[in-house]
């Protein structure tokens, strides 16, 4: 289909700038991504019957790789 | 009257019935890493591909520093290592738990909408009935009409035998009438009769008659006494 429609997994690396150009870039856009991005994290991984721990484990790992991330400075020191 | 400034309905969306959830999530392995990604490099390095770049990664990190050891490491594996066993054990048993929790809420749900289908059927039950029954009307309408000539009968009889009974009062009153009439003629009559013959007997024709009688009666007397 059309670049802008496609979802990020099924843009070729060539047309990467291309797609990037067709993003909204405005804190709406930004924030609707953002709302996209996380309703389709939980509707594959926690809004299921049966879920596991990979649903949180995921969010948990996420969220220690970026305090590490902000931490980096203080810690290398 | 709807005043619409946008036209409704226009799109196919469906919100009921819901699709149901699906039954598991994503496929993740290790509890981090989903499935895709390993799918994602299966074609261009097989299987280990993944667990080769992971130990890269974490070798590359580990030397450059960009990861250093220190005391939160220590404490980051125990944790880990509790959480682990935590989830190892009680994870089926929680688990458990939390889909009777699932099972009673659908359940409850199920009801409601079990009791709602019975109320509706045998509301349904009952109209059907109410049809049926509508099918008797005929009869029912005959009974009344018959009733209704019944009772017109009845009346005109009653007003017939009411007519009758007043025709021959007014009958009786008049032979009665005629009755009185001629009765009363007749004792007039009589009376005028008696009165006039009694005028007619002079005195004359009283001492005649009266001696009459005496020799009538000493020649009974006679004769009675010789029968005697």
């Amino acid at each position: 289909g059309p670049l802008s429609e496609r979802r990020l997994m099924d843009v070729r690396l060539g047309e990467l700038p291309a797609w990037l150009a067709t993003c909204n870039f405005s804190p709406q856009g930004l924030l609707g991504g953002v709302q996209k991005a996380w309703n389709n994290y939980y509707d594959k991984y926690i809004n299921v019957k049966r879920g596991g721990p990979a649903g949180i484990s995921m969010l948990l790992a996420g969220y220690c790789l970026l305090s590490y991330g902000w931490n980096y400075q203080h810690i290398s020191k | 009257v709807l005043h619409a400034t946008r036209p409704l309905h226009t799109t196919q969306q469906c919100l009921a019935p819901l699709p149901p959830l699906p039954e598991k999530g994503g496929e993740v392995r290790y509890g981090l890493i989903p499935e895709e990604f390993f799918q994602f490099l299966y074609p261009k390095t097989g299987v280990t591909g993944p667990y080769m770049l992971g130990t890269g990664l974490l070798l590359y990190f580990l030397s450059k520093e960009i990861y250093v050891i220190n005391h939160e490491t220590v404490a980051a594996a125990c944790i880990l290592s509790v959480i682990i066993y935590g989830v190892k054990k009680f994870g089926s048993n929680v688990a458990a738990f939390a889909d009777k929790l699932n099972e009673e809420k659908v359940a409850k749900a199920l009801a409601v909408k079990n009791e709602a289908i019975k109320d509706l059927e045998t509301a349904i039950e009952q109209e059907k009935k109410e049809q049926w029954r509508v099918e008797g009307r005929s009869y029912l309408f005959d009974a009344k009409r018959n009733n209704i000539a019944m009772l017109l009968e009845t009346n005109y009889r009653e007003r017939l035998l009411m007519v009758y009974n007043e025709v021959k009062k007014r009958l009786d009153y008049q032979v009665a009438m005629q009755n009185l009439k001629r009765q009363k003629e007749q004792d007039h009559m009589i009376q005028w009769v008696e009165k006039n013959v009694i005028q007619s007997i002079t005195p004359q024709q009283q001492k005649e008659s009266i001696a009459k009688c005496i020799l009538d009666l000493k020649a009974l007397s006679k004769s009675a006494q010789a029968a005697v």
